[in-house]
């Protein structure tokens, strides 16, 4: 009983990590309508920018991680610009489709740029594991969990207070009532790839430093996929909620049934969940009309 | 120059092949493939038949996302059905070969059905995803059902014997490959002629309004997983027979990506785009291999990145540029031939 409580927190803290990268899956389908398969690729493109900064150009981590979501926050539009742009109102198929093809390129350079070999990301938070009444919590994974609550914290105050959040929110609503209202719509496409982004190279500095960095970390971003349907494609809370259950499910089944059950238990779950529910558990029904 | 095609009877106006001059280039295309193995070396064989099987199974993922509009990104696992399912029927129960191959199809196609059971709830992206989810269970269930499968070393089969030829070298299997992959591309052909057919199409338009005019959805999407996963538990079963081993590396969803990007880069909706986009995909990593056997050693270490990466942008930039993929530069470098001396 008292290893469930442990497995509990341990998974309940990579589930958090989870709700991170699901976060920014559900950021870009809510505006551009792309399930972004590069996802993955896109979060361990930030953590090889922040490896590259601390331990080959040996700069200091807290600068190591500004100059790390510049470049993401450019990378974002850069890719929404030149690929997604061209591609939006077309057939479901063509956009999955090109985040595939992207994901594919990613992965093939990174190999290229930094080899396949696996690295080890530089310690950035306190060595000391977190130890609640002899419960042992890894300290990578506890911090790791803080920060991606914090980033999604910072996100929804954007999207709830600030002008620019609430324009991005109206451009997923109603592009066309959006446009009339003097928003520009394309920009907030980009301003969503780009918030994708910075979540995604956060997400990569964290899975780095809890797991190793090497250029098939973006596989993880395969099973938050079916994270983000559990918790409904467009429903950022959704993520959240879903994140925290597969981490959870995850640690359990790992820990009781056998580590190779791990990986698949969060597909038999989105299923079941499917089945009952066709559009996640938080997500928006479609209407169709004639 | 082509002018008018004239039609007389409804027979005419119902062929596949409608012009004397396609009938005749169609045979010097059946020509040069029955000369080919007599003329190829045992590498060129190897090819063709990989690119064969390739072309039944993306004709068959065609079916299901490029004509019916479900997208699916668990094909490869269908696949497996297939060849496992032919390596177990051949090895316990001692099954003859002509059963095998279109039992593993029929397998593969209970569990398609299986698999498009929810799709006519869950629509669009979200069935995609559930296809990716049955990939990775189906995935996990050839690496953990130990006394079926063998789990990750795999299963191997005794080679295919048809009126007591062993079909054991690449020579043989050819013949095979071939015939099978014909036999599914003119039924695949024909099969867009007919109500089904027609209605799959429809679906893919439009599937509320297709309803509207009394096409049964639930049978409708059904049928199309059925007929798509039994394409390719034929596929895999050939694999299977190939290479004499079924694994379950040979069946991942890189490799559902793959069969998926060549109808892409190929064009969806057509036979002949799965046709062009199986050949091209294939071809196209042989290529760069060979470039890079030209520059030496030394590159080697990138080939395999470099493959992927030139995968990655053939994908993206047939669907910024050409989205209806190779079939329409065909169709168009076909007109200019047609009508020369005039233009388009």
């Amino acid at each position: 009983m008292e290893f469930l409580l442990e497995v509990s927190l341990v998974g309940l803290a990579i589930g958090g990590v989870y709700a991170l990268i699901a976060v920014g899956y559900a950021l870009v389908y809510r505006t551009t309508r792309v399930v972004n398969f590069a996802h993955g690729n896109m979060m361990m493109f930030g953590a090889y920018f922040f490896f590259s900064f601390t331990t080959l150009l040996d700069l200091h981590w807290s600068v190591s991680i500004i100059l790390t979501l510049i470049c993401a926050a450019v990378f974002g539009a850069g890719i929404e610009r030149i690929l997604i742009r061209p591609l939006l109102g077309r057939p479901a198929i063509s956009v999955v489709m090109v985040s595939v093809g992207l994901a594919a390129i990613l992965h093939g350079a990174a190999q290229m740029i930094w080899s396949a070999e696996d690295f080890f990301m530089p310690q950035i938070f306190p060595d000391k594991p977190i130890i609640i009444e002899d419960m042992y919590i890894p300290s990578n994974t506890a911090y790791g969990f803080l920060v991606a609550i914090g980033a999604i914290g910072i996100l929804v105050i954007i999207f709830r207070f600030t002008r620019s959040g609430i324009a991005m929110r109206a451009a997923a609503t109603d592009q066309i009532a959006a446009t009339s209202m003097g928003i520009n719509v394309p920009a907030m496409f980009s301003l969503t790839w780009i918030y994708a982004a910075l979540t995604a190279s956060l997400a990569g500095i964290v899975v780095g430093s809890i797991t190793t960095l090497n250029p098939s970390m973006g596989l993880i971003g395969l099973s938050v996929l079916a994270v983000v349907i559990l918790g409904g494609l467009d429903s950022i809370f959704g993520a959240v909620i879903a994140g925290l259950i597969v981490g959870w499910i995850e640690a359990v089944t790992g820990f009781y049934i056998g580590a190779a059950f791990k990986d698949v238990v969060p597909f038999i779950v989105l299923l079941a969940i499917l089945i009952v529910r066709p559009h996640g558990l938080f997500g928006t029904p479609e209407i169709e009309r004639l | 120059m082509l002018i008018g095609n004239y039609k007389e009877n409804y027979k005419s106006d119902e062929a596949i092949f409608r012009t004397m001059r396609s009938r005749i280039w169609f045979g010097f295309l059946l020509l040069l493939i029955i000369s080919f193995p007599f003329v190829g070396n045992d590498y060129h064989i190897y090819m063709a038949c990989i690119i064969g099987i390739n072309i039944i199974a993306a004709t068959g993922i065609n079916i299901l996302t490029g004509y019916t509009g479900l997208i699916s990104l668990g094909h490869a696992a269908f696949m497996g059905i297939g060849a496992y399912s032919v390596a177990w029927l051949s090895n316990n129960l001692g099954l003859p070969f002509v059963l095998c191959l279109p039992l593993g199809g029929l397998i593969a196609a209970s569990i398609g059905i299986l698999v498009g059971i929810p799709s006519l709830r869950i629509k669009g992206l979200y069935l995609a995803i559930a296809t990716l989810a049955a990939q990775f269970i189906l995935g996990f269930i050839f690496n953990e059902w130990d006394s079926v499968t063998g789990g990750g070393r795999g299963t191997s089969l005794s080679p295919a014997e048809i009126f007591g030829i062993k079909l054991d070298t690449e020579f043989e299997l050819y013949w095979l490959i071939l015939v099978v992959m014909i036999l599914s591309l003119f039924f695949a052909r024909n099969l867009f002629r007919t109500r089904i057919g027609r209605a799959f199409i429809a679906v893919r338009d439009r599937d509320i309004s297709a309803e509207v005019m009394g096409i049964n959805l639930l049978w409708t999407k059904l049928s199309a997983f059925a007929l798509s996963s039994f394409y390719a538990g034929l596929a895999g079963g050939l694999m299977a027979y190939f290479f004499k081993v079924v694994t379950p590396d040979q069946y991942t969803f890189a490799v559902s990506i793959f069969i998926l990007a060549a109808i892409v880069v190929g064009g969806m909706g057509t036979i002949l785009g799965g046709i062009l986009g199986a050949i091209f995909m294939t071809l196209i990593p042989e290529l760069l291999g060979e470039i890079s056997a030209a520059f030496g050693p030394s590159t080697l270490a990138f080939l395999s990145p470099a493959r992927e990466v030139m995968f990655g942008l053939l994908i993206v930039g047939f669907l910024i540029f050409e989205p209806r993929g190779l079939a329409e530069i065909w169709r168009r470098t076909k007109r200019v031939y047609e009508i020369w001396p005039f233009k388009t």
